[in-house]
């Protein structure tokens, strides 16, 4: 039984329809994340599910009974803020003891569970410090643990990571990976960074103006993009127009203009005639000097047009001889040598005929 | 947080520091420090014939101070029974404006942008009449209501004079109040009620101590609200101040009784303060 369902749900906002007939479900324990571009309606979805807004039409669910009319003060969820709205005039312990409190739990319960609630988030020593005496990381931990501390059906975390510095946003991804599955609460995240939802999540729904483009599993949603919005929104890819000449049992036979005809694996809903393109990660296409194309399966010659020297890897920005300019990252991996091609130099680009993924316009 | 200074800058700071606020603490002591000064040591002189002091040397060359006044101001109690009466009225009026003021305050703070400047501008819009003449208006109100020269119609007065004095600092710290706090209370399971308790009004105590002072501690020292509209029995110790150095000519006692006041001010300024401090060492201690 799924713990959380939304049927149908839509939103709008004046002209702007923010949310647009979006259905899924989530199921207990599962870490649940968002994913978008800014406006795409995530923060709708999470606003609607805490009860700060109604939505136009359809239904939200938890534990099949309709949170319609259901204020957000009565809801069994909790929300972890963007700007963790900490209450700046109460403590670390007086913060974390709030909904406890909303909840009328006994005095000697609430000193408990606020005790074993900062362990979790590692605060022991911290309970009598005010929030403006905390760093960003610190007010992070303190307000998920108010949203832990009462035990809620549902996390929600609208972009906590968002304030935090690069290093710091690591380690918090980290230890909150380390925290749901400790506490086994579920959580419904919702960020804009595409590399900490597929880092921290079970499940990500891509969405793009108000509708969910994919919903799966990360490594889904990164290796089978469904279609151009979820492949260019996901990680860095290299989009080749292509046309469709040929569908098999389990080939695709394309061809590019320019390049001529290659193979691909097949993917449903691809007919005869078809135009598309050809979405090719840049750390699955592969390098080689002109004179040794041998092993590269499909490849075509082209020039090093730029490079752009990241220490662990390089990115190629290659020109094909049809125009079209493909990104290839390579490792540096060879000691002593900080890259193997330069700018200008000829080159053969390959990928294994199964890297590439056909996506129908 | 505190920013890095580049090295040397902190001694020209220091010296902007000094020329900015010499003019102001110059003004302080010719204006104020000097004047109380010379007030302390009028309550310890002798009243002058005709109003006024006597010379501060006796005809023999001897200093002419005495304790005379304060032994008259501390053997009739009906001095301290004026002091604890308008006490109670700055309290009361204080109280008034408070609960008038709040609801007031939140109001504008929570109405679109665009129209604060506007409210703001109709709570001040009453100081473009001269006082006097608000006063008297109310003359004209009270009169014919059968409540004028009463306590009653000395509160109504103090209430309306002073109320800008205290939604003017409650907008200003409302104002600023971030919306998601209470979002958050509500999240975290507060209804209505509990998150103006618990979130609203403990952040709003700064403004509530500001407007609480602008409005207590000119209202203990008016005097012509009472004399306008209060009656024999409602004079305050700002009337009897008044009267020391208008009526009756005796600037010693006058002065002394203004020295009481402004004794009894800073005592309640400052214990205020212990007390605010007293409750933040409480809740950073508690277990």
């Amino acid at each position: 039984m799924a713990l959380l369902e939304f049927r149908n749900v839509s939103k709008r906002f004046g002209k702007l329809l923010a949310v647009d007939n979006v259905s899924f479900s989530v199921d207990s324990g599962e870490f649940f994340t968002f994913l978008g571009p800014s406006g795409c309606g995530k923060t709708t979805l999470l606003r609607m599910l805490a009860g700060f807004d109604a939505p136009d039409a359809g239904d939200i669910l938890l534990d099949d009974r309709s949170l319609a009319g259901v204020p957000p003060e009565k809801r069994p969820l909790h929300t972890v803020f963007q700007n963790y709205a900490l209450f700046p005039h109460l403590t670390v312990e007086g913060n974390i003891s709030f909904p406890l409190e909303m909840a009328g739990r006994p005095k000697a319960e609430i000193r408990t569970r606020v005790a074993e609630t900062l362990a979790l988030v590692h605060l022991e020593e911290k309970g009598h410090a005010f929030p403006h005496e905390l760093s960003g990381g610190q007010k992070q931990r303190v307000a998920l643990a108010r949203g832990l501390v009462n035990r809620p059906r549902l996390l929600l975390l609208d972009e906590p990571l968002g304030a935090l510095d690069a290093k710091l946003r690591e380690e918090m991804q980290i230890e909150l990976i380390a925290l749901q599955r400790n506490v086994g609460v579920t959580f419904i995240f919702v960020t804009h960074a595409q590399q900490e939802a597929l880092a921290l999540s079970h499940r990500i729904a891509v969405m793009n103006r108000g509708r969910i483009m994919q919903l799966d599993e990360p490594d889904k949603i990164y290796g089978f993009p469904l279609n151009r919005f979820v492949a260019d929104f996901i990680g860095k890819i290299n989009l080749l127009d292509v046309d469709v000449l040929a569908v098999d049992a389990d080939v695709l036979t394309l061809s590019a203009q320019g390049l001529g005809t290659l193979t691909t694996p097949r993917v449903d809903g691809a007919n005869v005639g078809d135009h598309g393109c050809l979405a090719l990660r840049p750390e699955q296409l592969r390098l080689a000097a002109d004179h040794e194309a041998g092993d590269l399966g499909i490849h075509f010659p082209g020039k090093v047009h730029d490079l752009l020297y990241e220490g662990d890897v390089t990115i190629y920005r290659v020109a094909l001889e049809n125009g079209a300019t493909l990104e290839a990252m390579i490792a540096n991996s060879a000691p002593g040598r900080p890259r193997f091609f330069e700018v200008g130099d000829s080159v053969v680009l390959g990928w294994r005929p199964d890297a590439g993924r056909y996506l129908h316009d | 947080m505190t920013r890095r200074r580049a090295p040397g800058t902190p001694r020209s700071e220091r010296v902007v520091k000094w020329v900015v606020s010499l003019p102001p603490a110059l003004f302080l002591v010719v204006f104020f420090l000097v004047p109380s000064l010379i007030m302390v040591l009028a309550s310890f002189r002798l009243p002058g014939e005709f109003g006024g002091l006597m010379p501060l040397r006796a005809a023999d060359g001897s200093l002419d101070l005495s304790l005379d006044t304060y032994r008259f101001l501390f053997g009739d109690w009906i001095y301290g029974e004026i002091l604890l009466k308008s006490l109670l009225v700055a309290g009361l009026t204080t109280a008034l404006c408070l609960l008038l003021a709040y609801p007031l305050a939140l109001l504008i703070a929570l109405s679109p942008r665009r129209h604060r400047d506007f409210m703001v501008l109709l709570v001040v819009l009453p100081f473009a009449a001269n006082f006097l003449i608000r006063i008297y208006a109310w003359i004209l109100l009270l009169g014919p209501a059968n409540v004028l020269y009463s306590p009653f119609a000395v509160i109504i007065g103090m209430v309306y004079v002073h109320l800008p004095f205290m939604i003017l600092p409650l907008y200003t710290n409302l104002e600023k109040h971030d919306a998601t706090l209470l979002e958050a209370a509500q999240d975290l399971g507060a209804p209505r009620w509990t998150r103006f308790w618990r979130v609203t009004w403990p952040l709003s105590l700064s403004g509530v101590w500001s407007g609480t002072a602008l409005v207590f501690i000119p209202v203990l020292g008016m005097f012509a609200i009472p004399e306008l509209l209060g009656g024999t029995g409602d004079i305050l110790i700002g009337n009897l101040i008044k009267e020391q150095f208008l009526d009756n000519r005796d600037w010693p006692l006058g002065s002394s009784l203004s020295l009481m006041l402004t004794v009894m001010v800073l005592l309640l300024a400052g214990s205020a303060v212990l007390a605010g401090r007293r409750r933040r060492t409480l809740a950073k201690g508690a277990k």
